[in-house]
């Protein structure tokens, strides 16, 4: 049995591996209690599509042989530690639907590389978690298994579209999770649960095994419950990957130990763009409070602009939608996933399937990232795209050209209700307003817990940092961390 | 870009190109909702991009050695690839050896 002190709803990554390593709990005994929390709790959550129980038993075995021999080289550096995973990523011979009814028999045969690396780090994957359909939206209202309900408010979204990611961690369902985030979808969803999300730089994680959306923009980075704990999960996910020929071969350098380092001399940036009409007022408070605490600590405050924010969101609905277009073309029937029983000429199985496969959001996507590379229109919409793209990431080369970090909200607003946005896809994509610009840039980032509004919706505060900037961009998050918990 | 948006017309080319074949009930909300998305995107004519190159990727613009910037080719060497049997098991239909799909050339 797992000791009683072991409170699976604030249990960090470092205390679950500790406990397994000395013997407190087992890796079993953690994994156990874990699926029956889910057994009584998820039942409201919906953050689970799949539950990998044998898989994961059989790993925590593995686990607790190496702790029991006493050979701490054979422990990794997740020994035990009870993970989620995003429904888009490759487990070998488990459901991975990417919450679409396309892919809903499909079991890849093989596993994602980050999937592969936390297992390799002792890790023991609970299954797979619930997401916005193809991880496109901001709300998991898109998922066709239902949305996932905010473990903070059950009559509020958790975020998209990494939002049973996010939920799963904060209702105690699993110690750490794995999302995707494309444009915003790991960092809005943390700020809504009130959990720590990472979107590492681009490249700096594979994708082998990621169900492509829009692959000049899709990364894999970690939810976890702090600072240390999501640090230590990217330095296990980090580094190049043969598999991906986009991951890049720069260095990782170790994140959890240069956390320790003080801040004091940083310089903070703050783009006035990022705090202008629309930003809830307690959310602004509360990260004005984040500002204060890291000036407190010595970090220097340095008003910045970044002035193409507000043609971000317009710019990613081109291009996201663009590659999605390409990418999802691969949904024909034919391969894997579904084929429509009405699939009576080849020409009535693409569009069948597709038709009854996919659902109404995916379907927009496809149609606008078609219609913007479509004959007369490709320089229009895609090209121009693709230049006011070059500004924004110049944008940002210019900041971090005077500041080692910028700081700003994550979302407009705090978690909005179920079915409050979902007839208006408009309104939904400018949920997207501050996290888009981050995604198309490349560079990397964080949203931190930072508070909580008056009815006890969580906020969170986004860290940004420059291309491979994470090491930085970490102490920042765990200053504004630690601050909060005073 | 049109001022006047897409019709009818337009989104069902559209969907011709993607292969998706739209129920007549879900149309017309396809429609509204791209003149709404399109008629936001058109913001981005008020900027002046004549002098600016297009970004496909993010190494671009970060002027990396291709390797950190994430170009990095793998040896061309022979390795196995995925079994057959595993990838078969997923296919919708198939004799074992090839994907089957309907007939493409009536006789």
């Amino acid at each position: 049995m797992p000791d009683a002190a072991l409170n699976l709803e604030t249990l960090t990554l470092t205390a679950a591996r500790s406990a397994v390593v000395d013997g407190t709990t087992s890796a079993a005994a953690l994994a156990s209690a874990h699926y029956e929390r889910i057994a009584a709790v998820d039942p409201q959550i919906h953050s689970y599509l799949a539950l990998t129980r044998n898989r994961a038993l059989a790993q925590a075995e593995r686990v607790d042989a190496a702790a029991k021999s006493g050979d701490s080289t054979k422990l990794g550096a997740l020994a035990g530690v009870p993970i989620g995973i995003k429904d888009v990523l490759a487990m070998s011979g488990v459901p991975t639907t990417a919450g679409s009814k396309i892919l809903e028999n499909y079991h890849p045969p093989y596993d994602a590389t980050c999937v592969a690396k936390l297992e390799a780090a002792g890790a023991v994957l609970l299954g797979k978690l619930n997401c916005d359909e193809f991880a496109m939206g901001s709300s998991n209202e898109n998922s066709a298994y239902g949305p996932v309900h905010n473990p903070r408010a059950l009559d509020r979204v958790p975020g998209g579209s990494s939002g049973g990611s996010a939920a799963a961690v904060a209702a105690g369902l699993c110690v750490a999770s794995l999302g995707t985030d494309t444009g915003g979808s790991i960092r809005q969803p943390a700020a809504f649960c009130g959990v720590v999300g990472i979107l590492p730089t681009y490249g700096r994680v594979s994708r082998y095994g990621l169900i492509a959306f829009a692959s000049s923009l899709d990364r894999v980075g970690p939810f976890a419950r702090n600072v240390m704990d999501a640090a230590t999960l990217l330095e296990v996910l980090a580094g190049p990957d043969p598999m991906d020929s986009t991951s890049s071969a720069q260095p990782v350098p170790g994140y959890t130990a240069g956390l320790a380092k003080p801040v004091a001399g940083l310089r903070i940036g703050i783009p006035e763009e990022y705090f202008g009409e629309g930003l809830n007022p307690e959310i602004r408070a509360a990260i004005e409070k984040s500002l204060d605490a890291l000036k407190a600590q010595g970090c220097t405050l340095h008003k910045i602009s970044l002035p193409h924010t507000s043609y971000a969101v317009p710019t990613y609905y081109v291009i996201a939608t663009a590659e999605a277009s390409a990418n999802l073309s691969r949904f024909d029937g034919v391969r894997f996933g579904y084929r429509s029983p009405e699939s009576t000429t080849l020409s009535a199985m693409y569009r069948k399937s597709r038709d009854e496969g996919f659902g109404p959001e995916v379907k927009r996507r496809i149609l606008l990232g078609t219609y913007v590379l479509s004959a007369g229109y490709y320089d229009a919409y895609y090209r121009k795209a693709q230049q006011v793209r070059t500004l924004l990431t110049r944008d940002f080369l210019t900041a971090f050209a005077q500041v080692d970090a910028i700081v700003c909200p994550v979302t407009p607003t705090p978690a909005f209700k179920l079915g409050e946005k979902t007839d208006d896809p408009l309104q939904m994509y400018l949920e997207d307003i501050y996290s888009v610009a981050a995604s198309l840039a490349g560079i990397c980032g964080m949203s931190v817990p930072c508070g909580t509004t008056a009815a006890g919706l969580p906020i969170g505060v986004q860290v940004l940092g420059p291309h491979f900037g994470e090491a930085t961009m970490l102490r920042v998050g765990a200053a504004i961390e630690s601050a909060n918990k005073v | 870009m049109s001022a006047t948006g897409v019709s009818e017309a337009d989104v069902t080319h559209v969907a011709d190109l993607a292969n998706l074949e739209l129920t007549p009930a879900e149309l017309p909300r396809m429609v509204r909702d791209l003149n709404a998305i399109l008629g936001h995107i058109a913001e981005l004519n008020g900027l002046n991009t004549a002098d600016v190159p297009p970004m496909a990727q993010v190494s671009e613009a970060l002027g990396l050695a291709p390797a950190a910037a994430g170009e990095s080719l793998r040896p061309d060497v022979i390795k196995p690839s995925l079994n057959r049997v595993a990838v078969m098991a997923e296919a919708p239909e198939t004799d074992g050896r090839f994907f089957k799909v309907p007939k493409v050339i009536e006789r």
